[in-house]
């Protein structure tokens, strides 16, 4: 039973406020292919894509080991598949600005340059952990990189995404607030509410739906009447358009105009990056809702393959460099899990802290 | 002093003191602003933020659409990323709504993060029955908020906390949810000129006394109050502690009333069932059980959804009567 759409996607661009904006995005939103770019530094910046991309899914290999190995614990949910979106988007925000993330979020960490090594000791559970080891899989933070999550209720982090747009709106810095959420988030009253606001406060907030098909097990025409969530996103107001997310650099693109408008002041701006997890949905997931056919097209589709082979094809990846890359990214996730393995477990006498700010130093607690 | 040089009204009522509290809290700090329903040119819902739209603008006293949770969760980014927002919701049934965002996201993030993302928000909303309103807009689940570790829980009972308990609020780092009883904003009283801010890890004794404790916070207090001058003409001595802060708990405070008097009477709107009354007498029994000479009595309301008909409604929540009665029962 195969209750998804055939992979590929649609570059529709959504409905708008008025028929001439309408006509203009549609054009904006076809992806530009790799040849209308300036060849300088295109296989040097490839070659960083590739890099980001490759870390998250040997680090998330990683993570599969370790759980079975029982070195992990709690719920994993793997990004493989999906890191083109990550890494993508990413190159487009500075660090100045924010990003809001979901409990699939490994990806979204690294790609925003938490070291693996905070991010393998936090599912480690250890107190060098991203965050202190309270958090886990689902809860990474860095506030030094404005990264603030990490939340494991789906849509919970839109309305928090709105709040700290308006906060840098109001104090007249041009930043942008990113927020990644699934599909499933648009089932939620809270991803309407945000939309809404949003629109209404003309926030500078970039809506990254990463939409891959299934809410857990529940395929999206089983769980949305109306399956073009872009064009409901437009329905908001907002400049909305669809991606293929499997594309790096068709990500990248997009998310590069649609930030820099947000930046601009033009209000919240929606992407909806059409992916796929390869994986279950979490390490309990004994996969059982998808159609293995459905899986394998669009492992075809693999966004780190993608690259590789349009690097080849342009002569800009040999295969030392690859193994180079390879050996590298291999090297810092040995580095982060021995580091993890050795590093000190929070002394239980520190359970009560960080409960409120006044014990932050102390064990007390009200 | 008010800022524009006038004289601070001494005699004021529970709304205008709410209100002056805001008006200093916006003119002396730029990162706090006024966000809720009809909190701008409507002028709030029970009338506390009428006049501060013309006087601060609409960026901030700003009106939002009715999305509890997108509201409230914007008003937990936006102190995430250094403001000082003040969250109004209408009632604290409403506020269930918001539920989600007050305690997986406000009361979590600094201890989920490690210690990374305090949360310095402030949320005020209404509770309490008795005027007549039903089942939906009148009850007092200040309990339930008083349960999450991470907030500070504040209930305002006095013309003058109202005015003085909001900037200790914002000046805490940490979310601090403020419940204002429906029946207190026309309450009218003196405000010292002087008033330090309100110390909010402390219950305050309203009433000292020797025989028994009434111990109470909110809407409630007028009652207990009532209640002790009732008692004081059959001569039976009562203090009135008002708890203030529902959570933390002044654990200290209730028990060394009850080390003077030996006898407790807990008066608390909410249901009898799992409520605050109950922890209290809990604590009391944990803490003080040897000081006691009666088993504690609590006053609550009656297990049923509040209802209109006033009659009923004034049946339903504890009354002046119903707490001589248990202070009755409990001098034996």
């Amino acid at each position: 039973m195969s209750t998804a759409r055939a992979p590929g996607t649609r570059s529709a661009a959504t409905t708008g406020t008025s028929a001439k904006k309408a006509a203009t995005r549609k054009r904006g939103a076809k992806t530009r292919r790799p040849a209308d770019r300036p060849d300088t530094g295109r296989g040097a910046r490839r070659t960083g894509l590739l890099t980001a991309m490759l870390r998250i899914r040997r680090f998330e290999e990683r993570c599969v080991e370790l759980y079975s190995a029982a070195k992990i614990r709690g719920f994993v949910h793997l990004y493989i598949g999906e890191e083109a979106v990550a890494v993508g988007v990413n190159e487009a925000l500075g660090p100045e600005d924010a990003v809001v993330s979901t409990y699939r979020e490994h990806g979204h960490a690294l790609a925003r340059g938490i070291p693996a090594e905070a991010v393998m000791a936090e599912m480690h559970g250890r107190t060098t952990g991203c965050s202190g080891g309270r958090g886990g899989s689902m809860h990474l933070f860095d506030a030094s990189r404005r990264f603030y999550g990490g939340n494991a209720i789906v849509a919970g982090g839109l309305p928090l995404a709105a709040g700290l747009a308006l906060a840098d709106r109001m104090r007249g810095q041009e930043h942008v607030t990113c927020c990644f959420f699934g599909d499933g988030a648009f089932a939620e009253g809270e991803f309407h509410e945000t939309a809404n606001l949003a629109a209404l406060w003309n926030l500078p907030l970039l809506l990254v739906c990463e939409n891959n098909l299934y809410a857990m097990g529940t395929g999206i025409e089983r769980h949305e009447a109306q399956t073009d969530l872009a064009m409901r996103a437009a329905s908001y107001g907002m400049v909305a358009w669809a991606v293929d997310g499997m594309d790096v650099e068709a990500v990248e693109d997009a998310a590069r105009r649609a930030t820099e408008a947000v930046r601009a002041g033009a209000g919240p701006h929606f992407l909806e990056l059409r992916t796929y997890r390869f994986r279950a949905h979490s390490m309990y997931d004994p996969d059982r809702y998808r159609d293995r056919t459905e899986v394998e097209q669009w492992k075809g589709r693999d966004p780190i393959g993608r690259l590789t082979e349009r690097m080849r094809e342009n002569g800009e990846l040999e295969d030392a460099e690859l193994a180079r890359i390879e050996r590298q990214v291999t090297d810092e996730i040995d580095r982060a899990v021995d580091a993890a393995a050795e590093a000190p477990e929070e002394p239980v006498e520190n359970l009560l802290r960080h409960v409120t700010s006044a014990s932050i130093s102390s064990a007390e607690v009200r | 002093m008010a800022g524009d040089g006038r004289p601070e009204e001494r005699g004021t009522t529970y709304r205008q003191a709410m209100r002056e509290a805001l008006r200093e809290a916006l003119r002396s700090d730029d990162r706090v602003f006024l966000m809720g329903e009809d909190v701008g040119r409507y002028g709030g819902c029970f009338g506390v933020s009428l006049g501060l739209l013309e006087e601060f603008g609409p960026a901030r006293v700003r009106d939002t659409p009715l999305s509890e949770s997108g509201f409230v969760g914007a008003g937990i980014g936006a102190a995430l990323a250094g403001m000082r927002p003040v969250v109004e919701v209408m009632t604290v049934n409403f506020s269930l709504l918001a539920l989600d965002q007050i305690l997986n996201n406000a009361a979590t993030l600094l201890h989920m993060s490690g210690g990374q993302l305090p949360v310095p928000l402030v949320i005020r909303m209404t509770t309490g029955a008795g005027r007549q309103l039903g089942a939906q807009h009148s009850h007092s689940l200040e309990g339930w908020y008083a349960h999450i570790p991470g907030l500070r829980v504040l209930a305002p009972a006095t013309v003058e906390d109202a005015r003085h308990m909001l900037a200790p609020a914002l000046a805490d780092p940490d979310p601090v949810l403020i419940f204002e009883h429906v029946t207190l904003y026309n309450a009218s009283g003196e405000i010292a000129p002087s008033t330090a801010p309100v110390d909010l890890d402390h219950a305050v004794t309203r009433r000292p006394g020797t025989d028994i404790s009434l111990i109470t916070y909110g809407g409630s207090l007028p009652k207990a109050l009532a209640a002790a001058d009732e008692l004081a003409t059959e001569g039976i001595d009562a203090e009135v502690i008002d708890l203030r802060t529902l959570r933390p708990l002044d654990d200290a405070a209730v028990t060394a009333s009850v080390a003077r008097t030996h006898r407790a009477v807990v008066i608390d709107e909410a249901w009898r069932t799992g409520s605050l009354a109950a922890e209290i007498s809990a604590r009391i029994a944990e803490e003080a059980f040897y000081e006691l000479d009666a088993p504690v009595e609590r006053v609550c309301s009656a297990e049923v959804p509040i209802p209109y008909a006033r009659r009923l409604e004034e049946a339903a929540l504890p009354q002046t009567a119903d707490i001589v009665a248990a202070a009755h029962r409990t001098v034996g």
